[in-house]
């Protein structure tokens, strides 16, 4: 089969792009080489955009008008600008799981489409097959992603939501999508088969992220965007494109990679993360814990206490966690390290794989506030440290630093390797109150002898010792 | 199986391969950044909504791909100039330093 001149140049403009994007992700290994990576894809995108309107117009003359596709632009680039450039950098989680949102909408809209115009006894396998993966993902892509994004910004409760029977309803619409998607195969034509897959998916995208706590989201978020990638693969297969399979390739196991990277650092499986309700039903330990007063009390500590400890530290190690993200606290943060290392002390920060809510979310707000990267540590770099170390500040962390996960066999989070911040001489936890953590799980850290607990907004709290250090 | 499927699950295999040797090597700095780059190249899906939008097609079909076009551009547009926004901040010395 020899192609025309004009699809020649449409299938190069392609194999550029795909070609582009596997450079600007390999570019996006290192922060010295990360934004040419990223004006690398942006060409790639340029190029698969002109050979898509190229191709049809001028190859299978399907582009018959224009004013739906200008406007359809000229609104998103509008939109995307203001998203792109406005959105402060403490809400990139639920901008992130915004975007995974309009991915799944968008591809599942595409399938519709390509049912609604191409569907019927003719389909192949191979279209129909990847017609209905492609809407099922795209439309759980599109609702779990809103769930995620609601859960995330407190309009649906951040805690998990279960009922009798979850799993197994879950399971049994799972297998009725891929059931439909079979029957299908058989019967391309059975129009309501197809619309039953679409409206399972958009279930389904509910119901599974609504069992899924508010601490586990950093995982949901990845597989969200391993789901909004494999729906553009199957887009690929059923228009036979190859940068849509290589794209969705790519975004599908990056998606997957990070999820897997989440769960080991959490020292749990996929599996539990998603069907394991984590955090269900805190009322009951709630009330054991609080009817139990025989646990040491925590030793609170006054600004000015702790102010005195911070002066005399010669190294500290701050551990920030998703409070200094609610209370936005980054900056505050960066200040007090000014000023301890205009006292002479050196300051290092250690980031646990999971503090926050998504893969990288204290490594960008700390980036947002100046911090230089080098002195960002991973936890198996800085672990060994704390024992040498004169404070460690815990700023809104409160799980990735329980010691119950390594001694305590009937913890929940037992195994999950943590931050070693109660090595320390002095670990200073920086908290809103004295309430258990997100999971309802006591951290005994808090009532430790070398901890002081310092209770109060983070980023109060953090500026009197800035101002109590430069006295 | 006809051979459309096979050519298109070498060259699924191949880019996934190849995905997961690129992006293992990113680090755990980058890796919101990395996200918000996955997210605009997602934005590919413009190649199937762009001939969805202006194709010869009924009006349900025509509205349902500008919306695709829209969602699609929005993670595009978005999706580069955040990842190259938080790019920008990462720096490997801080200024007041």
């Amino acid at each position: 089969m020899t192609l025309s001149l004009t699809e020649t140049f449409v299938q190069l403009l392609y194999l550029a792009a795909s070609i582009l994007f596997v450079l600007g992700l390999k570019d996006l290994g290192d922060a010295q080489t990360a934004r040419r990576g990223v004006l690398l894809a942006e060409v790639g995108m340029v190029a698969a955009v002109v050979g898509t309107l190229l191709y049809g117009v001028a190859v299978s003359g399907v582009i018959i008008r224009w004013e739906w596709i200008i406007l359809a632009i000229v609104a998103g680039s509008a939109v995307g600008t203001g998203m792109g450039l406005w959105i402060p950098m403490t809400k990139m989680p639920e901008r992130i799981a915004l975007s995974h949102a309009f991915g799944g909408l968008a591809v599942g809209l595409v399938g519709v489409v390509e049912y609604l115009e191409h569907g019927g006894p003719h389909m192949t396998t191979l279209q129909v097959t990847a017609t209905g993966l492609e809407v099922a993902l795209g439309a759980l892509t599109f609702t779990g992603s809103l769930m995620a994004f609601g859960k995330l910004q407190g309009f649906i409760t951040g805690r998990p939501v279960t009922y009798p029977g979850q799993n197994a309803s879950n399971v049994l619409m799972i297998a009725g999508t891929l059931g439909l998607i079979g029957l299908l195969v058989f019967m391309p034509e059975a129009a309501w088969a197809f619309y039953a897959v679409a409206a399972l998916g958009v279930l389904l995208g509910v119901l599974l992220v609504l069992p899924i706590g508010g601490a586990d989201m950093p995982v949901v978020i990845c597989l969200l965007n391993s789901y909004a990638g494999l729906a553009a693969a199957a887009t690929g297969f059923a228009l036979g494109n190859n940068v849509l399979i290589i794209c969705g390739a790519l975004d599908g196991f990056s998606g997957f990679l990070l999820g897997m990277m989440m769960s080991k650092a959490m020292n749990r499986s996929f599996a539990n993360v998603l069907f394991g309700a984590f955090g269900a039903a805190p009322e009951a330990k709630a009330v054991t814990a609080g009817a139990t007063p025989a646990g040491p009390a925590p030793n609170v500590g006054s600004v000015e206490e702790a102010a005195e400890v911070l002066r005399a530290a010669r190294s500290v190690i701050v551990v920030p966690g998703y409070g200094m993200a609610v209370s936005q606290a980054q900056h505050a943060v960066r200040d007090l390290a000014n000023a301890l290392q205009a006292n002479g002390c050196d300051v290092r920060y250690a980031i646990h794989p999971v503090a926050g809510r998504m893969p990288g979310h204290m490594n960008v707000l700390l980036a947002e506030a100046n911090v230089p990267y080098d002195h960002l540590f991973d936890l198996d770099v800085i672990n060994d440290d704390f024992s040498a170390t004169d404070v460690a500040l815990v700023v809104g962390a409160n799980d990735v630093v329980n010691p119950a996960a390594r001694n305590n066999q009937s913890s929940p989070i037992y195994g999950m390797p943590i931050l070693s911040a109660d090595m320390a001489k002095t670990c200073l936890v920086l908290k809103r109150s004295l309430n258990a953590g997100f999971a309802g799980i006591e951290n005994e850290l808090f009532v430790r002898s070398n901890t002081m607990m310092v209770l109060g907004d983070a980023k109060k709290t953090l500026t009197q010792f800035t101002a109590a250090l430069k006295e | 199986m006809s051979l459309t499927l096979i050519f298109g699950l070498y060259v699924f295999f191949l880019a996934a391969f190849t995905g997961y040797q690129v992006i293992s090597k990113v680090p755990h700095l980058l890796h919101t950044p990395l996200m918000a780059f996955t997210n605009a190249i997602s934005g590919i899906s413009l190649v199937g909504s762009l001939l969805a939008a202006g194709g010869h097609y009924g009006t349900v079909s025509t509205v349902l791909g500008a919306v695709a076009v829209l969602a699609a551009t929005i993670n595009v547009v978005g999706g580069f100039l955040i990842t190259d926004r938080m790019l920008r901040m990462f720096k490997k010395k801080g200024g007041a330093r």
